[in-house]
């Protein structure tokens, strides 16, 4: 027989317990119900981001396809820089392919890798790039992105817009290292990186254009 | 009577001034450092835990009598926690560019010390209107402190104010105050400078503070002196 002390005890824990547990009921259960609600606004707010970016880069006459539903995954391509499987958006014009956005990454940023957007046309020219994350120095290295650059008439980045397809290799490189692109002084290592990340990306479209934009989803979904 | 006067005046003077959560109670300071780079962030961050402070005040104060005393600390991580995540929904639905900047440091405001420590020291011994009230002065305090930091960072730093301000309100521009060439200054910008920025505006409000105490003190002088006639 067990003594009142210890009926006592075990009643008190055992209230305890259940007013947990109801407590976590109550709170998960409205967690749920905010969830619901929110998903589909938050996707939709994922989704306009996206766009937003897209159509920095990507000129609006050139497609009218939905480039974020006609995606391709990739997997780890050390060509552009991704560690892990990236997407390429396909846009088309009337069914005829235009252009390709994909996500390229520079590893060798002046803090860390720099994560880009860049578009391509179908014969492989670098059509605008923007750089989607990053660590760079706050006010030395960030000019990358045209909302951190001073310049805003010319941004740095738009130097990428249209990059004629005859630019050799040489060409691909700051003009510090004898090349065709502008660099700010003072920070260098940034803009290289990103310079030799978009011609890497460059060159693998070039020799890969025809898959990337054939291939179809679903059998990648099956075989990435 | 929800809440008296003289109460509202108590809370709000503790909450706004004198035990202002990022310089008297020195808590918080690691969003304090990572996001008070421009004056929205640092404004946004603070509305959050603002509201976040108020709403757990608030839920912990109504249920207060339903929460067995040895399990309530779990129970108050846990009411906290859910309106955190409430929030974060709430912000990534409908200020997606903002909940972007701010990363990482909403769903961290659970992580905020302060948060618990006012449902532990305020909300759990007292009627829901004042508890409320606490927590939103508290967030309060800590707003205009993120505030002042952030416009200082982002002046000193970039020229700069609201830059960022399009995220909230679309359209909107930040305003340019130093001349465009103004080189900027790295530092204020980079975690070292919000440092040396906070040591200054609690060392001008310890200042504040010694002044009235001095000057409280002279007054309270001839009246005594007068007792000794």
């Amino acid at each position: 027989m067990s003594t009142p002390a210890e009926k006592h005890a075990l009643r008190v824990s055992g209230e305890t317990s259940l007013t947990l547990v109801a407590f976590i009921v109550f709170f998960t259960a409205l967690l749920a119900w905010v969830y619901l609600f929110s998903q589909p606004v938050i996707e939709q707010s994922t989704r306009n981001e996206k766009l937003v970016v897209l159509n920095q880069i990507l000129p609006a006459n050139l497609y009218n396809n939905d480039p974020l539903a006609d995606s391709l995954t990739l997997p780890p391509e050390p060509q552009l820089g991704t560690k892990t499987a990236s997407t390429v958006y396909r846009a088309r014009n009337n069914g005829k392919d235009s252009a390709l956005v994909m996500d390229v990454i520079a590893p060798d940023g002046y803090s860390g890798p720099i994560k880009l957007l860049v578009a391509f046309s179908a014969n492989g020219q670098v059509l605008g790039v923007r750089a989607v994350e990053h660590k760079e120095t706050p006010g030395l290295g960030d000019y990358i992105d045209p909302r951190k650059d001073k310049n805003k008439t010319s941004p740095w980045i738009d130097q990428f817009n249209n990059v004629p397809l005859s630019l050799s290799n040489k060409d691909w490189h700051v003009k510090k290292d004898g090349g065709d692109f502008d660099a700010y002084a003072g920070a260098t290592v940034t803009p290289r990186a990103v310079v030799k990340a978009v011609h890497r990306a460059q060159e693998f479209v070039m020799d890969n254009r025809k898959v990337l934009f054939t291939r179809s989803t679903t059998q990648n979904s099956a075989n990435p | 009577m929800w809440i008296t006067r003289t109460e509202f005046v108590d809370i709000a003077h503790k909450g706004i001034w004198k035990q202002n959560t990022s310089l008297v109670q020195i808590l918080g300071l690691c969003p304090l450092l990572a996001v008070t780079t421009n004056l929205v962030n640092g404004v946004m961050l603070s509305l959050a835990t603002l509201l976040v402070m108020s709403l757990s005040n608030l839920a912990v104060s109504s249920l207060r009598h339903f929460i067995p005393y040895e399990i309530r600390i779990p129970v108050f991580i846990l009411i906290a926690a859910a309106l955190v995540t409430v929030v974060d929904l709430a912000m990534n639905a409908y200020l997606h560019g903002l909940y972007v900047v701010l990363g990482i440091f909403i769903p961290l405001i659970i992580t905020n010390c302060i948060v618990l420590a006012r449902i532990e020291a305020f909300a759990a011994k007292n009627r829901p209107a004042p508890a409320m009230m606490d927590g939103a002065m508290m967030g309060v305090g800590m707003l205009w402190t993120l505030a002042l930091i952030g416009a200082m960072r982002e002046l000193i730093g970039g020229g700069t104010l609201f830059s960022g301000i399009d995220l909230v309100i679309p359209g909107a521009q930040a305003l340019q105050l130093l001349p465009a060439d103004y080189p900027g200054l790295l530092m204020a910008v980079l975690p070292p400078g919000a440092f040396i920025i906070l040591g200054c505006i609690i060392a001008s409000k310890n200042w504040i503070d010694a002044r009235s105490a001095t000057r409280q003190l002279t007054q309270a002088a001839p009246v005594s002196a007068g007792g000794c006639h």
